[in-house]
């Protein structure tokens, strides 16, 4: 296949938000991630865990609960306000003051008719769940104190609150407060600082659990008030739990990044009373975690150090399957690098600014122009949700919810801009994620999270044609120059290709198709994110995900299906004769790791922008606590 | 370890302008833990709760006069004592306000200080070393005070000290650089002088530490090069006569402090405890210089436990009340709390508690909730599958039996039926309902057992054991059972497949072991596995020592030169040469015993019950192991249930810890601890280098991000 020239990039400083909060709804397996700067990210547990929604943050709004009512997303945060998002447009729908100060926490009742608040000033505010809004109902006994957590019973009739120093529990109908439960400060010099309970849970048996700030996860009667069990996990703050369906298990992360599992079992054999006992401990995380979810089979939990951890309980899932792997997922699963092949410039996509970069230039391995910063885009209070470059780097678009940027850029460095009006809708119910367009400009692609793909032509301006829907989310769209075929990676990792001419799958598709892919290939855990050509060969497809990049060759065989798919070490070692023999169409290179963007110029080189997962750490706070040996 | 917790404020100070002292002249305990009496330099005293590092009362002397001594609390009657302005003793209640209305007694001589202990009555202490109590002195304050000091001869330090039932005022004292220690008792009242031996010349002992335990009082003191001496003066036998020649008092040097460049300057050392001394104002030996540190040492083992950076100067002051550590610094005083449990050779060398992965081979569903919460998943191990296959034809002409049948059948028939349809059950029962009706089963004939003492069915309780279903807790009395019964392969299958044997069990399955006749001993039938590796490991070092120099050496054709060249070769090697001390069986038992879990906090005190005989064997016995594992020639045995190397070290250092003093008087145990302190050694070495490789690792990963390429560069790359 031959030489490539890399540009290797490190200078993309991407810094992935901590995650704040989490809410997972089991009826439709989607996961709601809150980030410190307000973004709120869905995952679709039932596909691979593809992000497939992201609603962009917004400087001040800062999200510190979240929670889901049927398939509606509320959240609150330390703004004082709730918000509800629209999932379809993917913005906030609208937003209510509670007038209640910031607020700490939101929970709804199990019917899903009212939502409560505890906000800073004391009270904890009840709002009645209508169809398209929320309306205040009323506040249930103010209190001096911050209401930090909520929890409703499953009966909807008691509410338990976690304050400073103590948990109260509300008759949910008087709104009186029937209990009041003393937490212990922590033992010895901190004795004298309040603590906090940050995460209560209630359960249909009265039996109330909480996490505070002395490192306690405590185990109540709910009905008489009293403490049953106390169990010290931490030097540290425990600051969420979270329990599982079936109220037979209870999660706790501390500050340590640890997570630590209670299940409610029979100590001893054939005896009927059960008590909690503190069972496992998950360690993944080298920050806070502040976030979990407690799933069926699995402990999602994630924190300040922004990885989304999905931890399978092994006696939940079947052994050594993929099943039963841990998965990490640090990036997101879009591409945040925009190319233009032509011109040599990168665009890099943050929250709240573009920058534009240019590539450097070099003879062999001299290099003789390092790469220059040209100029950045600073946006307002909303965040940036996508962003693009022409190839031949003269434009340049953005938008944020509310509005659509474009820019032209001329090198003399001023910078006209123009505004132009927003699009057609397309005709689709669920938000398009993707979008590519042909190189000529006659063809547009869209892909949405119904997992549909539909064509339009732009010279005719009307829909083309739809690809047959396949049941997994497509990851990454492209449209092939030369051939006009489009290509789709779908979050389970199938490759197809798609003849626009035809309206139907390639050979090659089919081929590929009937043969299978390697499992090796289909068991990788981040997708594939972007796509792009060799105008040199056709035949060739440059595609990549965190930890690899791959370029496919569509004029080679397939590997037989025990063939080693990872063969480049194999077939360095081979003369040149035999290569032909043992090569297969899968060129893959792991030399880079942790990238952010494959693309290939103009002038046949390849860009590689690089963020390592080391880098992000280092750029962390402190750790409370570092292992060290076997203390 | 000893630890430094979290430390509070109590107070803010008023140092001199130039930072010379800190403005206390003393912290008394008063009414109880929680309460102490801070005397500041000049003119007040303050009664302060610690836990709640709150004032409770303060007094105050009028201006002009000047307290010379730190306020004591006398609990007897609940005043307190002090003296203002060298002469005047004055003596006050919490509730009174105002002190210069409180009572009020002038004395003919100056006063060095009171001192008083929890209960005992007041003394007061002259600056010319006479001692009074203080009702007595009261009783008439102008009576003329004696001289026992010399001419320029002045007190430097005094403390009191509670032997049993007896007050002692010690007394340090300077004369023309020379240091003398007064230990004075009182009632009947008796002086005995010694002279301190002389440190480099100019040199003074900077603080001094007394405590009293053991029927003596411990000296401690530290001078400006860092050293820590500790003198142990005999309270027994002392003031016979008048102690007019000083006697020489003999001294050790307990710590070696590192002192940096120059010499210390204000710096105290106080004894914590028997083993740990707390340092204030000697530079820490892993930080820099130019801060100041409060340190815990360990002086049995010479060890640095534990260190706090106290920020601002420090004044070399330093108390001590109830786990508490009072310290001067800056302009706050502070109180650190700290905890010095008692440390242990094991704790020192920083035991690495390994656990070899057996679960990996064994499929224990025991201890895992999850197959009891959710059994429907849990994987039926392979051995109870294929043994119930096998037992499957044989059991057929058997009658179903239910769990309960089975259990009212236990209590009333012979061994034979019992064990026959014990064996039917178990092929019939499905393995996730086995666990509670196993349990059942052997709890039953276990209580049968112990009430019918000629009904014993050792196979079927093997049988049940083998299930791996049950554990400790579900029949707490089995092992024992077997121990009685002499059932040794029970015990050993319990042993193995127990996930939790209290220490207790595991002892007296220990001394059971070790006591066992070695003829008795190999009639036992044990698990072939163990007892193969026993024999691996025993028969191939005979087998080497056979072949060496390629002939035997029992071969009799060899002549006298040869075999007494041989005999040199011998002993050069004669550690790897080292018979078993115990039989085959007896070491497989033991072997056993070496991988049961265990927790050394609840080991000690029961394995202080062994005997030292017994001690010494299984000592020999663990060497033994120890040098076999050490030799590069042993192959690690996969697949073998053998106790790992570190588990070895950590019974070796158990057995230490509690056998210790008994071992060092046995004459026999010489050689054997001579041996153990060189393994001891290589390990101590071990750890140490651990530690220096964990600096080198990290200045390689350091010299690594280095090479890496940075945010830019252009590299080539080739794909075939």
């Amino acid at each position: 296949m031959g030489e490539f020239k890399v540009h290797r990039v490190r200078f993309f400083d991407y810094m992935p938000s901590a995650i704040r909060t989490m809410a997972f709804n089991s009826q439709t397996e989607r996961l709601a991630v809150a980030r410190a700067d307000g973004a709120v990210e869905i995952f679709n547990f039932n596909d691979n865990f593809f992000q497939e929604k992201v609603i962009p943050g917004q400087d001040g709004r800062a999200t510190e609960a979240l929670c889901w009512v049927g398939h509606r997303l509320f959240s609150a945060g330390l703004n004082g306000e709730i918000t509800e998002y629209d999932l379809e447009n993917l913005r906030p729908q609208y937003t209510v003051d509670a007038y209640g100060g910031p607020i700490w926490t939101i929970s709804s009742n199990s019917q899903g008719t009212q939502l409560a608040v505890g906000c800073e000033d004391g009270t904890v505010k009840i709002f009645a769940i209508l169809e398209e809004r929320i309306q205040f109902q009323r506040n249930l006994n103010r209190h001096k104190g911050r209401i930090i957590s909520l929890c409703w019973h499953p009966s909807s009739a008691q509410i338990a609150a976690g304050m400073t120093d103590m948990i109260k529990i509300f008759d949910a109908e008087t709104g009186h407060a029937t209990r009041r439960l003393l937490v212990d400060r922590a033992m010895g010099a901190s004795k004298n600082k309040e603590v906090v309970v940050w995460s209560v849970g209630y359960l249909s048996d009265h039996t109330i659990i909480s996490g505070d700030s002395a490192g306690k996860v405590q185990i109540w009667n709910g009905l008489t008030g009293t403490l049953v069990r106390t169990y010290l996990v931490t030097k540290w703050d425990v600051l969420v739990l979270s329990v599982s369906k079936d109220e037979s298990s209870v999660i706790a992360g501390t500050s340590e990044g640890t997570v630590i599992q209670f299940q409610f079992i029979s100590s001893t054999v054939d005896q009927h009373d059960k008590e909690w006992v503190r069972t496992r401990t998950f360690r993944n995380h080298s920050h806070d975690v502040s976030a979990l979810a407690h799933t069926d089979t699995a402990v999602v939990s994630g924190g300040m150090d922004t990885q989304l951890v999905v931890r399978p309980l092994l006696d939940k899932v079947e052994k050594n399957t993929q099943e039963s792997a841990l998965r990490k997922i640090a990036f997101p699963h879009r591409s945040l690098v925009g190319c233009a092949k032509k011109a040599g410039l990168l665009l890099f996509q943050f929250p709240d600014r573009l920058e534009l970069w240019k590539l450097g230039e070099s003879e062999g391995h001299v290099c003789l122009m390092y790469p220059y910063f040209v100029c950045r885009f600073l946006q307002g209070e909303d965040h940036i949700c996508c962003s693009a470059l022409s190839a031949c780097g003269g434009w340049l678009a953005y938008s944020t919810v509310s509005s659509v940027r474009l820019y032209r850029i001329q090198y003399n460095n001023t910078i006209s801009i123009n505004k132009v009006g927003t699009l057609a809708r397309a005709c689709s119910r669920q938000p398009v994620h993707l979008l590519c367009a042909s190189d000529d400009g006659k063809w547009l692609a869209t892909a949405n999270t119904d997992c549909e793909i539909h064509i339009y032509n732009l010279h005719k301006m009307k829909l083309h044609c739809m690809v047959p829907v396949y049941n997994s989310c497509p990851t990454t769209i492209a449209i092939h120059p030369v051939t006009n075929n489009l290509i789709s990676v779908h979050a389970d990792q199938q490759i197809f290709e798609f003849s626009l001419v035809q309206k139907e799958y390639t050979q090659w598709s089919r081929r590929l198709q009937a043969q299978g892919l390697l499992s090796l290939w289909l068991e990788r855990d981040t997708p594939i994110t972007h796509i792009t050509f060799n105008p040199k060969n056709p035949d060739h497809i440059i595609l990549h995900d965190t930890y690899m990049f791959c370029i496919i060759d569509q004029s080679l065989p397939f590997p037989e299906l025990n063939a080693v798919l990872w063969n480049q070490m194999t077939l360095k070692s081979l003369p040149v004769s035999q290569r032909i023999g043992q090569s297969h169409a899968f060129k893959i290179c792991k030399s880079f790791q942790h990238l952010m963007c494959v693309s290939l110029l103009e002038d046949l080189s390849l860009v590689v922008v690089e963020r390592p997962l080391l880098d992000i750490m280092s750029q962390l706070p402190a750790p409370v606590r570092q292992k060290k040996f076997a203390t | 370890m000893a630890a430094l917790y979290e430390g509070y404020t109590l107070c803010g100070l008023v140092p001199d302008q130039n930072l010379s002292s800190s403005g206390i002249q003393g912290i008394e305990e008063e009414r109880d833990r929680d309460h102490v009496v801070v005397t500041d330099s000049t003119r007040s005293v303050t009664l302060y709760k610690v836990s709640d590092q709150k004032p409770l009362g303060s007094w105050t002397v009028k201006q002009g006069h000047k307290l010379t001594c730190p306020a004591v609390f006398n609990s007897q009657t609940n005043e307190y004592v002090a003296v203002t302005d060298n002469k005047v003793i004055r003596i006050w209640k919490e509730d009174d306000i105002l002190l210069d209305k409180a009572f009020k007694a002038t004395v003919s001589s100056d006063v060095w200080k009171v001192h008083c202990t929890h209960g005992g009555e007041p003394v007061v202490l002259f600056q010319r070393g006479a001692v009074r109590l203080l009702d007595s002195l009261l009783a008439a304050p102008q009576q003329p005070i004696e001289e026992v000091l010399a001419q320029e001869e002045a007190i430097r330090w005094s403390t009191i000290i509670v032997a049993e039932t007896q007050q002692f005022i010690i007394i340090t004292t300077e004369q023309k650089g020379e240091h003398f220690l007064y230990l004075q008792r009182l009632n009947p009242n008796s002086v005995q002088r010694y002279r301190l031996e002389r440190e480099e010349p100019g040199l003074s002992p900077l603080s001094f530490s007394a405590t009293y335990r053991d029927k003596h009082i411990c000296l401690l003191y530290l001078y400006p090069n860092g050293h820590v001496y500790q003198s142990v003066l005999s309270v027994r036998g002392l003031g016979t006569e008048e102690g007019v020649q000083a006697l020489p008092l003999p001294r050790s040097l307990l710590l070696g402090l590192p002192v940096g460049d120059g010499q210390l300057e204000a710096a105290s050392a106080m004894a914590l405890d028997e083993a740990h001394v707390a340092v204030v104002g000697v530079p820490h030996p892993s930080a820099g210089g130019g801060k100041d540190f409060l340190c815990i040492w360990n002086t049995n083992f010479q060890t640095l436990q534990a260190g706090k950076e106290i920020a601002g100067k420090i004044y070399g002051q330093l108390w001590s009340y109830s786990n508490k550590v009072f310290i001067p610094h800056g302009k706050t005083l502070s109180i650190i709390p700290f905890e010095c449990p008692k440390s242990s050779l094991a704790s020192a060398l920083g035991k690495l508690k390994h656990t070899k992965t057996e679960e990996s081979k064994t499929p224990n569903s025991v201890p895992s909730w999850n197959n009891i919460l959710h059994g429907e998943k849990a994987q039926p191990s392979k051995s109870a599958e294929t043994r119930r296959t096998r037992t499957t034809r044989k059991s057929q002409s058997t009658t179903n039996l239910t769990t309960d049948q089975v259990l009212e059948l236990i209590k009333t028939a012979p061994v034979e039926e019992i064990q026959k349809e014990v064996e039917g059950f178990l092929t019939r029962a499905e393995f996730q309902d086995l666990q509670p009706s196993v349990g059942q089963l052997a709890l039953t004939l276990v209580s049968r057992s112990l009430a019918d003492p000629a009904f014993y069915s050792s196979s079927t309780l093997a049988q049940l054991v083998h299930t791996r279903c049950l554990c400790h807790s579900v029949c707490p009395d089995l092992v024992l059972l077997a121990l009685e019964k002499k059932d040794y392969f029970l015990c050993q299958l319990c042993l193995q497949f127990f996930p939790d044997i209290p220490e207790a069990v595991t002892c007296a399955c220990l001394k059971a072991f070790i006591s066992i006749p070695d003829v008795d001993a190999e009639k036992v039938s044990l698990e072939p596995d163990s007892v193969e590796f026993m024999e691996n490991l025993i028969t191939r070092d005979r087998a080497e020592a056979g072949l060496q120099n390629g002939f035997s050496p029992t071969s009799s054709v060899v002549n006298d030169r040869q075999t007494r060249a041989e005999d040199v070769k011998k002993k050069a090697s004669a550690p790897s040469q080292l018979s078993c001390p115990v039989g085959l069986h007896k070491a497989v038992l033991i072997n056993e015993i070496l991988q049961t879990p265990y927790s050394d906090t609840f080991l000690l005190p029961h394995l202080k019950d062994l005997s030292s005989q017994h001690v010494m064997l299984f000592l020999q016995y663990l060497q033994f192991l120890y040098l076999k594992y050490s030799q590069d020639a042993f192959p690690q045995m996969e697949g073998f249930r053998s106790p790992s190397l570190s588990q070895i070290m950590d019974w070796v250092c158990l057995l230490l810890d509690a056998h210790f003093t008994v071992l060092v008087m046995t004459p026999e145990a010489k050689g054997l601890l001579l041996n153990l302190h060189r393994f001891v050694k290589s390990q101590v070495r071990l750890v140490s280098e651990l530690g220096k490789i964990e600096g080198s690792l990290q200045e390689l990963r350091k010299m690594k991000a280095k090479e890496s390429i940075g945010q830019y560069s252009i590299e080539i790359i080739e794909l075939f």
